[in-house]
């Protein structure tokens, strides 16, 4: 199994789900702009975007620490080593066993850590705020995404993400009642984890709300283009876990170019269709307090420990 | 003797350290003899010490009779798996904190620097002591010097009435527990007269003897590690403390209440019942939950790191609570997943405490504060400090790829296998305590950012803060003995989890080193490995080559300049470093969310204040809820007997003769 052929492949899918990730983006804010009636964006927008920041230089504030300036990297491979794990086209992946769901969590928890770190160092009110708020969003979403992961885990018994999607694509079309309680609660992370309106918005920026726009103030230039690239990225894996963890039919166990090329097209349907209800949803709620988003996550959270019960009474 | 086995080897380091205090105690007054000579010495015993660890944890089980002591009772030692793994621990910690403090006792303290070296030593000494020893009578005696020891070096700077009433609440909780013990080891004996741990090991308690037995263990165990509610000394006695001490305190004398505790559970009492893990567990993750929701509110750097201590002991008992529930259902192989979670965090808390507790005392000569409000921007002036600070806030947020998450991923990972459990109640429960302790470590994380950001990153709140000078070379290596600690926790688990296999078939009858051993020495799999998997060495290796690929690709097409300036700040140039969060302020979410947990205090001022002030302060609710009441009685009570005593002998004499009269009463 672990084959040459196979390394190559995982990395020829890290570096498509890794250059691909900014299209999602721009799909999501296409569907927005059509939805809100406005002119839409092309897809490609910010792919343009960040090659237009790339070029700029960059400005640094004076009193930064190497921190700072090595922070941009951290998350971007933090992210970048997410799509390595997460199952996206195959379940065949040599770098899988290397972390499980837990280990996927610990490195997003990484990664956060390091942009709140970043984002407190300059020493403005505005990035401390930003660091503060997303360590605390952070900590009520991470024990509800564990939760949703558990309640997967405990159907396949493994908490290896390839197993569990290979347990679920080789049963028949069962619907478990405990994995729609954790779809409810996974989607709820995902718009808080991700930054998305009612959590936060990412079309916004010098609000006192703002918690992404907030870390990311002092970048400018390169490392400003690598933290959007990263948050695009983020925005991917979510998807993946999604779709690996509820919608699992189609994602290939072996890797053959044709089953992968069928497994591109069936993800890239997927994620198509998916993209679009995200900005459904976001179209039609409104921001939350800022205090009123652990109400929200803590709900998140109770539905996921509900489906982990419902596991438990009904014995699937 | 011709051969000398590991236990001799062992007896020869802590004579050693015995023997660096007398010196300690003869160069009183000689600054250069003590750091150049006795602490490094003390150094190569803990070196030692740690390889020896690690060497008779692999091998047997040894014993020996000392005829020291009074005349009919002789010191029994014995060295087993499970000692060997602490006198690991020991050998890892003492070593960085020695090495240490060759740098950090420098400028005279209030105790002259040979006492500290010599109560330094002893304390040292007796924590092996309490390891090694194999009968109640040397236990205690060591456990008791130890407590001594700790409470003299608490009190080294005893003339702030503060660090006197810290030792003193020290060691009044530390004999509470010790009374506990005492106790605790008469009904081990049960009546047989001989306290040696071998008699106690034959004695088949029955089930209620056994249960008080093993509560008043906790109670004095507890005591020790900072259980709830018995944590209230530790907040107190580590700011207190000079940083290496506390770092010490905070590293192994805590766990020396964890290694009794799991030595009279699954070694001397022969019996486990469920309900008792039931309550560990519940009292486990009670304690870390408040610990750690605590540490988020504090304002002093090392009262912070005291109530993360207090979490992590939590974690701890939390492990040792399901493990005795998996015990006591006869499901030794989850029973010794969870105690190998439970020893790894051991290693790993004291690698990463220790290190965060010498960097505050970096911090603490650097610029004398230990006030968060008044740090900031330390990162700058003092690198090393702040990098090492870095590995070890990384490890103690539990966080891939360092020790902490090793562990954290084992204790979950148990918890994630308890759906075999015969009970379906615990069934049920016991996977949301997963949710808890991950609630736990994500908190844990939060505090961290509080810890490094308010300290290292940042504006310096004060003007003095510029002139702040990094750690000196040997306060380094310290710091660099304990970083190579953290990193190695975390890139190899499944070495170590070989060497924690052998305790956990000493306690639990079981191991999981052959499952870890089939997968290679790359592959952490506690299970199976199609069940969950663990590489650190690949996880840390693929996302250096990540972001080192992001580097190199972006420096290599995009050649932009890099152009210094203010900070933006959204274009408002009047930012001043008292407008970056404070402390409190980045305690406020949590205030806000866990309002039921503590007791806050708040004053606002008016708006016709001319000068408006504004505080708040947060206290341990134990305190109003539980001690003050208690010593409320207790005056109260002494009050009502100091009624009798007029101080005539008169009276006296009365009272003797009433009691008497009420004596022969009672007699006839």
């Amino acid at each position: 199994m672990n084959n040459l052929s196979s390394y190559l492949w995982q990395i020829l899918e890290l570096i498509l789900a890794v250059a691909a990730a900014p299209l999602l983006t721009g799909w999501v804010n296409q569907c927005r702009a059509w939805l809100q009636n406005k002119t839409a964006p092309s897809v490609f927008l910010p792919h343009r975007t960040l090659h237009k920041l790339f070029h700029k230089d960059s400005v640094v504030a004076e009193n930064a620490s190497p921190l700072f300036r090595m922070e941009p990297y951290i998350v971007f491979g933090c992210m970048a080593l997410a799509c390595g794990i997460i199952p996206t086209l195959s379940t065949d992946l040599p770098l899988s066993p290397a972390a499980d769901a837990i280990a996927l969590v610990g490195l997003f928890a990484l990664g956060r850590m390091f942009i709140s770190l970043a984002a407190v160092d300059i020493g403005t009110g505005f990035g401390t705020m930003g660091g503060r708020r997303e360590m605390f969003i952070g900590f009520i979403a991470e024990p509800a995404l564990l939760m949703v992961l558990f309640s997967s885990s405990l159907i396949s018994k493994s908490t290896l993400l390839t197993s569990i999607v290979a347990n679920l694509t080789s049963q028949d079309l069962i619907i478990h009642p405990s994995m729609a309680f954790a779809a409810v609660a996974f989607v709820m992370v995902l718009l808080a984890e991700n930054a998305r309106i009612p959590v936060d918005n990412p079309a916004t920026h010098l609000e006192l709300t703002m918690i992404h726009e907030a870390l990311l103030l002092e970048y400018s230039g390169r490392s400003l283009a690598l933290m959007e690239w990263a948050a695009s990225i983020k925005l991917l894996a979510y998807f993946c876990i999604g779709i690996a963890l509820f919608l699992p039919w189609g994602i290939s166990s072996v890797n053959t170019p044709f089953a992968l090329l069928l497994s591109l097209l069936i993800l890239t349907v997927k994620l198509v269709v998916v993209g679009a209800l995200l900005a459904v949803l976001e179209i039609v709620s409104a921001k939350f307090r800022i205090f009123r988003v652990p109400e929200f996550l803590a709900t998140a959270f109770l539905i996921a420990v509900i489906g982990m019960l419902v596991h438990f009474l009904l014995g699937a | 003797m011709t051969d000398l086995v590991s236990l001799d080897y062992i007896l020869l380091a802590v004579s050693g350290w015995l023997i660096i205090g007398a010196c300690g105690l003869f160069a009183i007054k000689r600054r250069g003899g003590i750091s150049y000579v006795l602490y490094p010495t003390g150094a190569a015993i803990g070196i030692a010490l740690c390889g020896l660890g690690i060497y008779s944890a692999l091998g047997g089980t040894q014993t020996c009779i000392l005829s020291i002591g009074l005349p009919d009772l002789q010191f029994h030692l014995r060295l087993d798996s499970l000692s060997s793994y602490f006198l690991f621990v020991l050998g890892m910690v003492s070593t960085g904190v020695s090495l240490y403090s060759i740098g950090y006792f420098r400028k005279e303290e209030e105790t002259p620097l040979g006492l500290i070296c010599l109560e330094y030593h002893v304390c040292l000494a007796s924590m092996a002591m309490i390891l090694i020893s194999d009968d109640a009578y040397v236990f205690m005696v060591a456990w008791e010097t130890m407590s001594l020891t700790a409470t003299f070096l608490v009190m080294a700077n005893h003339s702030d009435p503060e660090v006197r009433y810290a030792g003193f609440l020290y060691f009044l909780i530390s004999h509470i527990g010790a009374l506990a013990l005492l106790l605790c080891f008469g009904l081990l004996q049960a009546n047989t007269g001989n306290y040696t741990f071998a008699n106690m090991r034959e004695q088949h308690l029955d089930l209620l003897w056994a249960s008080i037995t093993f509560f008043l263990a906790f109670f004095g165990f507890g005591a020790k590690a900072g259980i709830l509610p018995l944590h209230i000394w530790l907040p107190e006695a580590h700011p207190a403390a000079p940083s290496p001490i506390s770092a010490l305190m905070s590293a192994f004398v805590l766990k020396t209440g964890v290694y009794g505790f799991l030595r009279i559970t699954f070694d001397l009492l022969q019996i486990q019942v469920w309900w008792w893990g039931v309550i560990a567990l519940t009292v486990g993750l009670i304690t870390a939950l408040f610990g750690v929701v605590l540490s988020a509110t504090q304002t002093d750097m090392k009262r912070l790191l005291a109530y993360s201590s207090i979490e992590n002991i939590g974690l701890m008992f939390t492990g040792i609570g399901l493990t005795i529930i998996f015990h006591a259902y006869d499901m030794n192989g989850m029973a010794a997943l969870s105690l190998t979670a439970t020893l790894y965090h051991v290693a790993s808390h004291a690698a990463f405490k220790s290190l965060l507790f010498l960097g505050t005392g970096a911090v603490l000569h650097a610029t004398g504060e230990r006030n968060l409000g008044k740090l900031g921007g330390l990162m700058r002036f003092m690198p090393w400090t702040a990098w090492a600070a870095l590995i070890g806030v990384l490890a103690a947020a539990g966080l891939p790829p360092l020790g902490g998450f090793v562990s954290e991923w084992l204790l979950i990972q148990s918890f994630l296998l308890t759906p075999g459990l015969p009970n379906s109640v615990l069934n049920m429960l016991i996977p949301i305590v997963a949710g808890v302790i991950v609630l736990v470590g994500a908190i844990a994380a939060y505090v961290m950012v509080k810890f490094f950001g308010v300290i290292f990153l940042g504006q310096p709140r004060e003007q003095k803060l510029n002139q702040a000078h990094d750690a000196n070379i040997w306060e380094r290596f310290g710091f660099g003995w304990l970083v190579a600690a953290c990193l190695m926790l975390g890139f190899f688990p499944v070495q170590l989890t070989l060497v924690i296999d052998r305790v956990t078939s000493f306690l639990v009858g079981e191991g999981i080193g052959t499952t870890v051993a089939s997968n290679g020495l790359l592959l952490l799999a506690p299970v199976a490995s199609h069940r969950a998997s663990y590489m650190p060495l690949v996880f840390v290796g693929v996302l250096l080559a990540c972001c080192l690929l992001a580097y190199v690709l972006v420096r290599r097409f995009y050649h932009g300049r890099l152009r210094q300036s203010i900070p933006w700040a959204c274009g408002y140039p009047f930012q001043t470093s008292k407008m970056q969060d404070t402390a409190e302020g980045l305690g406020q979410p949590i205030r806000h969310i866990f309002g039921n947990f503590f007791r806050i205090t708040r004053e606002l001022p008016s708006e016709f204040d001319k000068n408006p002030r504004y505080r708040i302060s947060v206290e341990d609710p134990f305190w109003s809820m539980l001690y003050r009441p208690i010593a409320v009685i207790t005056e109260y009570a002494s009050r009502a007997v100091g009624m009798l005593q007029h101080g005539r002998i008169s009276i006296y004499l009365l009272y003797s003769l009433a009691t008497l009269m009420l004596l022969l009463l009672v007699v006839t």
